[in-house]
């Protein structure tokens, strides 16, 4: 019968310290290094207790080594965080660091987005359109929004600087995470199903007493989605929409 | 535009500096998506319930942009508060009030898109330059780095939604008072446009996923049959 091995606690104000600079991680994305600098920003709290302290060889090396390019999806890169965090701390070779480095953003950058990009922020846009089309008010639709989308938001960064920092270099174990793994299929669904509740009823809602042109919008609706969707790939539907948008302006000006 | 209007405008300044700095910089927590960040500009001259209906309609496009990575979409945060503040500031009835509001910020969310490119080319630039610093292991290049970034980021906004406002408060004025056009259409047109462009965005996203189009198909119902009811 095997033993695991107690993981260390790294103390609380370094924790929040990383935790509060993940909330930057992006402060300077850029093409070339991506979020490498950002990683490095965050990690930095933690690379103070290495032998020497700041400034010694070990955490000038530490810090060079996490500057460089690094791509991954911003909540969930609080996994390679933690996990980074661990294995500087934990004295694991450089060269096994560099393989968790380059093997970490790939999942860490799919599952993200996913999960949060194409699943939870439409689910809670959803959520806070139909809280208004139903007469919400502003505070209680903002309120709705902003609480749904940060629960999962604040969630991810403290659990994956909490789970990378448990699995250090066996972080993939911590990504086996059920929530990572079905969450983004049950998110989709979700959020088919109160989108499609939502937008008649938050159209309704922005409409206001106006039955008379219901017809008119519910078709105009369909073409514009079917075009939208026919010339996806091509153009976005916010370009298509400004150019609608003018022509009705002039018309409405000159007409 | 005097002084005194200037001065007005500072307030939403700042808010677009700040709901621009949220889209990527910091700390990403949401408060720059229309819903939000219009809502606010609303509050902010009193009209937060004009603020929220504009808040609404932006939020229709902004289902169609997710930050991926490197792609590029339109900036929301300071998009929409000019947005937001623009059809507050309309009195209510006002002729194409909320069509000229939403023009002006899909044109805001444009140009605030494209800065964010430049930003970030600026970002790789900076980079460069502190290269060997970083290289060196330099904590406090690193930090100075994210910081100048963040700072950039934040005036990026700022500057956007001043330069926004600027062009578009004196052309929706001028606007307005030649169009003939009834609110009722007005918000039609909006409507319209704005559900079709969300509509197809979550089709785009649900697609891929097994069932989920059914799911997108029974809600499409319910929320018609809903819609209806709330009507009558």
């Amino acid at each position: 019968m095997s033993t695991l091995a107690p993981v260390p606690q790294l103390p609380l104000r370094i924790r929040i310290a990383m935790l509060i600079r993940m909330l930057a991680i992006q402060g300077v994305w850029n093409y070339e290094t991506m979020l490498g600098n950002g990683i490095a920003f965050a990690l930095e709290p933690a690379l103070k207790r290495l032998p020497g302290g700041k400034g010694g060889e070990a955490y000038r090396k530490a810090m060079a080594r996490h500057s460089g390019y690094f791509n991954a999806h911003p909540y969930l890169a609080a996994v390679a965080v933690g996990a980074l965090a661990r294995a500087e701390l934990d004295g694991v070779p450089e060269a096994q660091i560099e393989r968790l480095r380059v093997a970490a953003p790939g999942p860490l950058g799919s599952v993200g987005d996913r999960l949060v990009w194409a699943g939870w922020v439409p689910l809670c846009s959803s959520i806070a359109l139909l809280a208004f089309g139903l007469g919400a008010s502003p505070l209680g639709v903002v309120f709705i929004f902003l609480g749904s989308y940060n629960v999962l938001h604040l969630g991810l960064r403290i659990w994956g600087l909490h789970a990378g920092w448990a699995h250090g270099l066996r972080m993939a174990q911590a990504l086996g995470n059920p929530l990572l793994r079905q969450g983004p299929a049950h998110v989709a669904r979700a959020t088919a199903l109160l989108a499609g509740i939502a937008l008649p009823v938050a159209a309704q809602g922005i409409i206001g007493p106006g039955r008379a042109v219901l017809g008119g919008v519910l078709a105009a609706v369909t073409a514009g989605a079917v075009l939208v969707t026919v010339l996806h790939g091509r153009t976005e539907g916010w370009r298509l929409a400004t150019l609608v948008l003018a022509a009705f302006i002039l018309y409405a000006m000159v007409g | 535009m005097n002084t005194t209007d200037l001065v007005q405008l500072l307030p939403l300044v700042v808010l677009g500096a700040i709901f621009g700095l949220d889209v990527v910089s910091f700390p990403q927590a949401m408060i720059s998506r229309p819903i939000v960040a219009a809502t606010v500009a609303g509050a902010l001259i009193g009209e937060p319930d004009r603020g929220l209906v504009m808040g609404v309609a932006l939020e229709f496009f902004a289902l169609e942009s997710m930050p991926f990575g490197a792609s590029r979409y339109p900036e929301w945060g300071s998009a929409s508060v000019v947005g937001g503040f623009l059809f507050a500031h309309a009195a209510d009835g006002t002729p194409a009030a909320m069509s000229l509001a939403v023009l002006a910020a899909l044109v805001t969310a444009g140009i605030g898109g494209s800065s964010m490119v430049v930003l970030r080319r600026w970002n790789a630039f900076w980079a460069r330059q502190q290269q060997q610093r970083i290289a060196r292991g330099s904590g406090s290049a690193v930090v100075a780095l994210q910081l100048m970034g963040m700072s950039s980021d934040l005036i990026r906004g700022g500057l956007i939604t001043l330069a926004a406002l600027l062009v578009f408060v004196p052309i929706h004025t001028a606007a307005i008072a030649t169009t003939t056009v009834s609110p009722t259409m007005s918000r039609a047109v909006v409507v319209s446009v704005a559900s079709a462009v969300g509509l197809a965005a979550v089709w785009k996203v649900v697609r891929t996923t097994t069932g989920a189009r059914w799911y997108l198909l029974a809600g499409l119902v319910i929320g018609f049959g809903l819609a209806g009811r709330l009507l009558a």
